[in-house]
């Protein structure tokens, strides 16, 4: 049970010609949750993206559940993994975005089922079964007819909390999840959040909720250009970083 | 004290302002009343040019519905539906290719367009009308064999000229629909796991559609008149029959009447048709239902008529 589930190691990526991740490892055990903070352009966003595939990096490897993300490495050399097959990996991840991302010509509900009824190939009566069970456990059984337009910021990101969840991640992964959000909805997000880490998911966690992140994670990590320079329990590294930029960085959030 | 009593005055009127209420007098528009007199006038004076015209407003009543009409109506409605159909899926096909990576399928799909979209669609059914004269002999080795002629009718050069130009059209609309779906909704699709193909159906074009559906009603519409031009390859399509008959009877102007009406009924039946899709279509997004209003004819229904918007 406490085996590592997220492994990366050297990860490099640059976009235009900017290094936006210069060397980053990570390892995160099965059940654990990680959040990563840091000050915009730190690489925190891309890091997530790349753990995913959702971004190809430029050097390092990433495995998840042993797997290596995106390539097969064949006689020393990794190669690039065809479009079918790295599919098949993403589903293993689930990712909550900033903007939600739900698709609004589907209702809550039909969010849902999408990925089982689509791509696992699930019944269509037992998907629909667990989609409300999902949507009820993040309190949203009565809306199951709604179309995302219909519903309210903390609503959608709920949603599209039970949507990642339909396909049974190993991990889930969550970029900024109430960044868009009205101030007032945070909080029943961060709440299902919450509940979902006390049941044992793996949780990645982009966030600028530093109060979740000392309540919840087991470990923080603090980016600071495209570098991870503080990992640790949330008690230590938000009490006595010894990094002088994480200090500057926790010396204006935590104010 | 001064001050005091200016208060107090003050406040006795806002009290007689809560009490009462005032008739409000609307601005009257007696420009509008006159334009709209004048606009009347004329319109009268043409309606009753043409009651006293030369025209022999019975044989329209009689030819409105004969069976030679008719029929042409019948293939009209049939080559515009199957052109329609050949252009949208032509269009969709070519769209993908244009929005792929492969940069030979873009090419070819960049070339499709620039040379169907480039040149008059009367000169497109011409080159289909003949093309036996440049393939003779239809033969797909093994399994069938023809003469040209026998199998490109004017019917199928028809359908083939008027889908294969729209297709270019198509292609470019159906690209834009594509394109205008927030990138979101793609990386949202592949941590789901779904394919390419299965974004591009479930995702993509669904949400498409909202684009391309209002567009693909006023292509329907154009496509309707547009085929007329068929007639110029022999199709007994409405126009066809309509010349077909005035060239015997010498009843110009009350045949191309006849087919006037015709068109008119079509073209308003797929209006009422284009706003009920576009209702359908516009699932899920709260302003797009309310955005489109239906254009009765006279204008009534669009800007300005604020009950009917609000009875949708």
């Amino acid at each position: 049970m406490t085996g590592t589930i997220v492994k990366a190691i050297n990860v490099h990526k640059k976009f235009a010609g900017r290094e936006v991740l210069r060397g980053v490892d990570l390892e995160v055990r099965n059940g654990e949750v990680l959040c990563i903070l840091g000050p915009s352009g730190s690489g925190k966003s891309t890091l997530l993206r790349c753990l995913n595939h959702l971004e190809s990096v430029d050097d390092g490897v990433v495995w998840i559940d042993g797997q290596i993300i995106g390539y097969v490495l064949r006689d020393g050399t990794l190669k690039e993994l065809p479009a079918r097959k790295v599919r098949r990996q993403q589903r293993e991840i689930g990712m909550v975005f900033q903007h939600f991302n739900l698709f609004p010509h589907m209702t809550a509900l039909e969010n849902v089922i999408e990925g089982p009824v689509t791509v696992r190939k699930e019944p269509r009566a037992s998907a629909i079964a667990r989609a409300e069970k999902l949507l009820a456990s993040v309190g949203l059984a009565e809306r199951r007819d709604a179309y995302p337009a219909q519903l309210s910021g903390g609503q959608k990101q709920r949603v599209a909390i039970a949507r990642a969840l339909a396909m049974n991640p190993k991990v889930m992964l969550f970029d900024e999840p109430t960044s868009a959000l009205d101030p007032e909805l945070v909080g029943e997000v961060l709440d299902v959040m919450r509940e979902l880490a006390a049941s044992g998911t793996t949780m990645i966690v982009v966030t600028h909720e530093i109060g979740f992140a000392r309540e919840v994670a087991d470990r923080v990590a603090v980016m600071v250009d495209g570098e991870i320079r503080e990992m640790g329990p949330p008690a230590e590294v938000l009490a006595n970083p010894t990094d002088a930029r994480v200090r500057s960085f926790l010396a204006r959030v935590l104010a | 004290m001064a001050l005091e009593a200016a208060a107090g005055s003050q406040r006795v009127e806002v009290e007689a302002l809560r009490q009462r209420s005032y008739k409000i007098v609307r601005l009257r528009h007696p420009g509008r009343w006159l334009a709209g007199a004048v606009v009347l006038a004329l319109l009268a004076l043409l309606v009753q040019a043409f009651a006293h015209g030369q025209i022999q407003w019975k044989l329209v009543g009689q030819f409105l519905t004969a069976d030679v009409i008719l029929r042409g109506f019948g293939i009209t409605l049939l080559i515009s539906a199957l052109a329609m159909l050949l252009g949208l899926s032509l269009g969709t096909t070519f769209a993908i290719m244009r929005l792929s990576a492969n940069p030979v399928t873009r090419f070819v799909a960049w070339l499709y367009v620039w040379i169907f979209r480039g040149t008059p669609v009367l000169l497109q059914l011409l080159v289909w009308f003949n093309i036996a004269l440049v393939f003779p002999r239809i033969i797909i080795p093994g399994v069938f064999e023809g003469r040209t002629v026998d199998i490109v009718t004017p019917f199928i050069a028809a359908l083939l000229g008027l889908g294969i130009n729209e297709g270019a059209y198509m292609t470019e609309v159906v690209r834009g629909g594509i394109n205008s779906v927030d990138h979101g909704q793609t990386e949202a699709a592949n941590t789901l796991g779904m394919s390419r193909f299965q974004t591009l159906r479930r995702i993509i074009l669904p949400q498409a559609m909202r684009l391309i559906v209002p567009v693909l009603g006023n292509s329907a519409i154009g496509m309707l008149k547009t085929s007329s031009l068929a007639a110029a390859i022999s199709c007994t399509e409405m126009l066809n029959a309509a010349q077909q008959v005035y060239f015997v009877n010498g009843a110009v102007i009350e045949l191309l009447f006849v087919c006037a009406i015709w068109y008119l009924a079509a073209t308003t039946v797929l209006s009422i048709g284009q706003y009920f899709i576009e209702k359908r279509y516009g699932k899920g997004t709260s302003q797009a239902r309310s955005r489109s209003s239906f254009k009765l004819p006279f204008g009534l229904g669009s800007a300005g008529t604020p009950a009917l918007e609000k009875a949708q």
